[in-house]
């Protein structure tokens, strides 16, 4: 067995034992309608971590991820307000903007050889302070195509509606598989992701390359941004303070190595859905605080890392043996 | 010619690096660049491959001039590397590394099926029987990962395959599998550049060699029709003068140090060696040979993976630097600007580095008694600096060895470890650093000297124990240390059960 993939089973494993205990206490979690919801309340979260992922693959990070979402919100927002643009227009420009802002960064990293913390920090604070020089408000946002938007649903066997924006997350998580273990592109991001200088002796274009990284990791923060503007239906300058986190979180629970090189996007999906989860135990316990999500996503974080540690350390020996 | 160099000249800052150096490669042989350290073999594979452009002289590959800017260049143009560390990516398959940049795409999509059929054909005969292409590399061994390399760089260039020291982690085994790929590549019609320092090895592969030595080109022979001795004359250069042995003759003083089958897998072959107080151990060998690697297990640096270490008192711990020199072991390393000294401290603070750490950072030396310290030290070794405070890195070679060697009496061990202590510094601080080898000698420190210098050995050491292909193969005492003596240790050729042995080892 690939012992690469492990934390990946091991993700998947300890999903489907803490559904089967939510369901053993409360029989109403295997409905349609609570995995519905899942998917739905959890949509902005799983798309930004998609991008988070490839980002982590290629051995880098973007801590920009959630001051862009809340720009991409006030900037709509602002947009439907004082112009007569269709929300179309606006998610165009929008995303220009974001993929922009991410390829500038990915510029940044690559042409002064600086490390992506520090320039994603930067931008983490840029687009936080352009978000507030749009307006300090919660700006909400009123347009017959949000409601026709935020109305769209597909009706699951067992009455569940998976909205809209739940069927944007899981295609892009479809997206980011394809892109990222099935294309050259994606050969290219693991291969950076396993060392830079060899990726560079193997022909990748690592500054073409790294610069698409963050280019993409903008787009999806900016379509998170859109689908958070329609699940919550305003725009405001101080929403999703640390979603960056919690999308750097959800990646390495899902099995992605945190130096790069190793994991899969379909990982972080489970790592997102196990994230919501818990979340929604604590809704149907009713006498929890919510704070518990905090503890149990450190305490799993925690465990990833060792394991991810252990396995690191256990395929060193065999393949001694092996040698 | 496949390929022919004439007139490169490459100059560095301060150095020549080549100097008019030509080689020819036929297509179809296998061919040895033979050198020691500084000699410029890696320069000038770096000029071929477009890693350094050269100042003066040509290239040609096919009949047509050459200048790639970079390995890829040079890739695309026919001429591929596979070095030592395997520059392939170990997170990937073995599929994905060997078509990697040119997997088969159908929409975007990579073919993963026919990307793994393709990866089966390219390592069609290398012996690899049915390795499966879809394991990562890195779960892999070395041997295999270095033939994986080799299929993917005969396949992407296909005319000038270069072997940089593939076989130095190997063993007998695994080098044997990759001899046989090499043979088989030859028949194939690819010139083959062979870097190895197992002169053994270069004998069994190799058609003709190349050695270099201070940049320059000193021969180019038909292996078979080359001695031996006349080879390894030609890599060190010595002038065959007879240096005169100081301490010949003087017995030795009482047994401090026993080490038995001391050994650790892939560096050093098990050896004992046993030190006594106040003598001077030489290790002669070439490049590669496993000096370095000895001194190296010795301070617990990579510690050994079996045998024993004991003094009059009973077992030693080696286990880390920190335990030899607890065990009062000191060590001088080869590579004083990286692993010797700390280049941005004071000459101060380096002296007292190691005393300090046996102290405990709870305690530190006041600064009047590390600076008192300094100053002796600087008296004592007479260190040329303004004062104690100049950042060590500002000073010449030989004073950093000195502020080295200063470190490690500050703290008085009994056995001093010294690798190449008068490499790049000038005659004066050299005649100065071996009158004071002989110093501390007589007041009863033991001393490990590593240098390929003979007549430095020759003229510091009781006893010296020549190194070949990580063994230890001779001791020589008082008057048998001799010039002679010591390069016909090194030419010897294995013999058929020493061989045998150390392949049972490996």
């Amino acid at each position: 067995m690939n012992a690469r993939a492990l934390p990946l089973y091991a993700t998947i494993v300890i999903f489907l034992i803490a559904y089967a205990i939510c369901y053993a206490q409360f029989p109403a979690m295997l409905s349609t309608r609570v995995i519905a919801n899942l998917l739905t309340d959890n949509a902005y979260l799983g798309i930004v971590a998609v991008g988070m992922t490839v980002v982590i693959l290629s051995g880098g990070i973007d801590l920009s991820v959630g001051s862009v979402i809340s720009f991409s919100g006030v900037f709509i927002a602002v947009i439907l307000r004082d112009t007569g643009l269709h929300p179309v227009v606006a998610f165009a420009l929008l995303l220009a903007v974001t993929t922009g802002f991410g390829a500038a960064m990915g510029g940044l990293i690559h042409g002064l050889a600086m490390p992506p913390f520090i320039v994603t920090l930067a931008g983490m604070f840029l687009a936080r302070g352009a978000a507030y020089m749009l307006t300090i408000d919660s700006v909400p946002i009123d347009h017959s195509f949000y409601d026709l938007l935020q109305d769209a649903y597909w009706l699951m066997p067992g009455g569940g509606r998976l909205r809209l924006i739940g069927i944007v997350m899981l295609l892009s998580v479809a997206g980011g598989m394809v892109l990222a273990h099935r294309t050259r592109f994606g050969t290219a991001i693991f291969a950076l992701g396993g060392g830079e200088h060899t990726a560079r002796l193997m022909g990748v274009a690592v500054g073409r390359t790294t610069i698409l990284i963050y280019a993409f990791s903008g787009f999806m923060a900016g379509l998170s941004g859109i689908v958070f503007s329609i699940y919550t239906g305003s725009g405001y300058p101080l929403a999703t303070v640390g979603t960056e986190l919690t999308a750097i979180a959800t990646v390495v629970i899902g099995g992605t190595i945190l130096t790069g090189g190793s994991g899969y996007v379909f990982g972080t999906l489970i790592g997102v859905l196990t994230m919501g989860l818990i979340q929604t135990y604590i809704v149907f316990d009713g006498s929890l605080s919510s704070w518990w999500t905090k503890i149990v996503i450190g305490i799993l974080l925690l465990a990833f890392i060792l394991l991810q540690k252990g396995l690191l350390h256990v395929g060193r020996r065999q393949r001694g043996a092996a040698a | 010619m496949l390929l022919t160099i004439r007139n490169l000249t490459k100059t560095f800052p301060g150095t020549v690096a080549l100097d008019d150096v030509r080689f020819d490669l036929a297509a179809g042989e296998v061919h040895a660049l033979l050198g020691e350290n500084g000699a410029g073999k890696s320069t000038l594979i770096k000029c071929l491959t477009g890693v350094h452009p050269r100042d003066r002289g040509e290239i040609t590959l096919d009949g047509a001039p050459i200048s790639p800017g970079s390995t890829l260049e040079a890739q695309a143009l026919g001429i591929g590397t596979v070095y030592q560390e395997v520059n392939l990516l170990p997170n990937l398959t073995v599929a994905e590394n060997l078509t990697f940049g040119r997997q088969p795409t159908r929409f975007g999509l990579v073919l993963q099926r026919r990307m793994r059929a393709q990866a089966e054909a390219m390592l069609e005969g290398y012996g690899l029987g049915h390795l499966d292409v879809s394991r990562e590399l890195g779960t892999l061994s070395v041997a295999v990962q270095q033939l994986v390399a080799i299929a993917r760089a005969v396949a992407l260039s296909g005319k000038v395959l270069i072997l940089d020291e593939p076989t130095a982690s190997l063993d007998a085994r695994e080098t044997e599998m990759l001899f046989d790929v090499v043979r088989r590549l030859r028949g194939q019609g690819l010139g083959i550049v062979f870097i190895s320092h197992f002169l053994d090895q270069v004998f069994d592969l190799c058609d003709r060699l190349t050695v270099l030595r201070n940049g320059q080109h000193i021969v180019t022979a038909e292996t078979a029709v080359t001695d031996r001795l006349e080879l390894i004359h030609h890599m060190l250069g010595h002038e065959l003068e007879e240096a005169e042995s100081r301490h010949s003759g003087r017995a030795g003083g009482a047994e401090m140090l026993r080490f038995e089958g001391l050994a650790r897998r892939g560096k050093v072959e098990p050896f004992d060696l046993t030190v006594r107080e106040g003598e001077v151990i030489g290790l002669a060998g070439l490049l590669g040979a496993g000096r370095t690697e000895t001194a190296d297990l010795l301070f617990g640096r990579t510690p050994a993976d079996r045998g024993t270490a004991r003094d009059a008192e009973g077992a030693l711990d080696l286990g880390t630097p920190r335990a030899a020199i607890a065990e009062g072991f000191g060590y001088a390393p080869e590579d004083r600007k990286t692993d010797g000294i700390i280049a941005d401290l004071s000459v101060r603070e380096n002296i007292a580095l190691a005393l300090q750490a046996r102290r405990g950072w709870a305690r530190p030396i006041p600064r009047a008694e590390q600076r008192a310290l300094a100053d002796d030290y600087i008296r004592r070794l007479d260190i040329r600096t303004p004062d104690a405070e100049k950042a060590v890195g500002d000073l010449s070679g030989g004073n950093q060895q000195k502020v080295v060697l200063a470190r490690w009496l500050a703290m008085n061990p009994r056995f001093l470890i010294l690798d190449e202590p008068t490499r790049g510094i000038d005659v004066g601080a050299h005649a100065e650093i071996l009158r004071l080898i002989g110093e501390l000698t007589d007041r009863g420190m033991s001393i490990l000297l590593i240098s390929s210098e003979f007549d430095e050995l020759i003229a510091a050491s009781d006893r010296v124990i020549v190194l070949r292909d990580r063994r230890h193969v001779t001791e020589l005492v008082g008057e048998e240390i001799e010039t002679g003596r010591i390069l016909r240790a090194i030419a010897a050729h294995d013999a058929p059960d020493a061989r045998g042995a150390a392949e049972a080892v490996a």
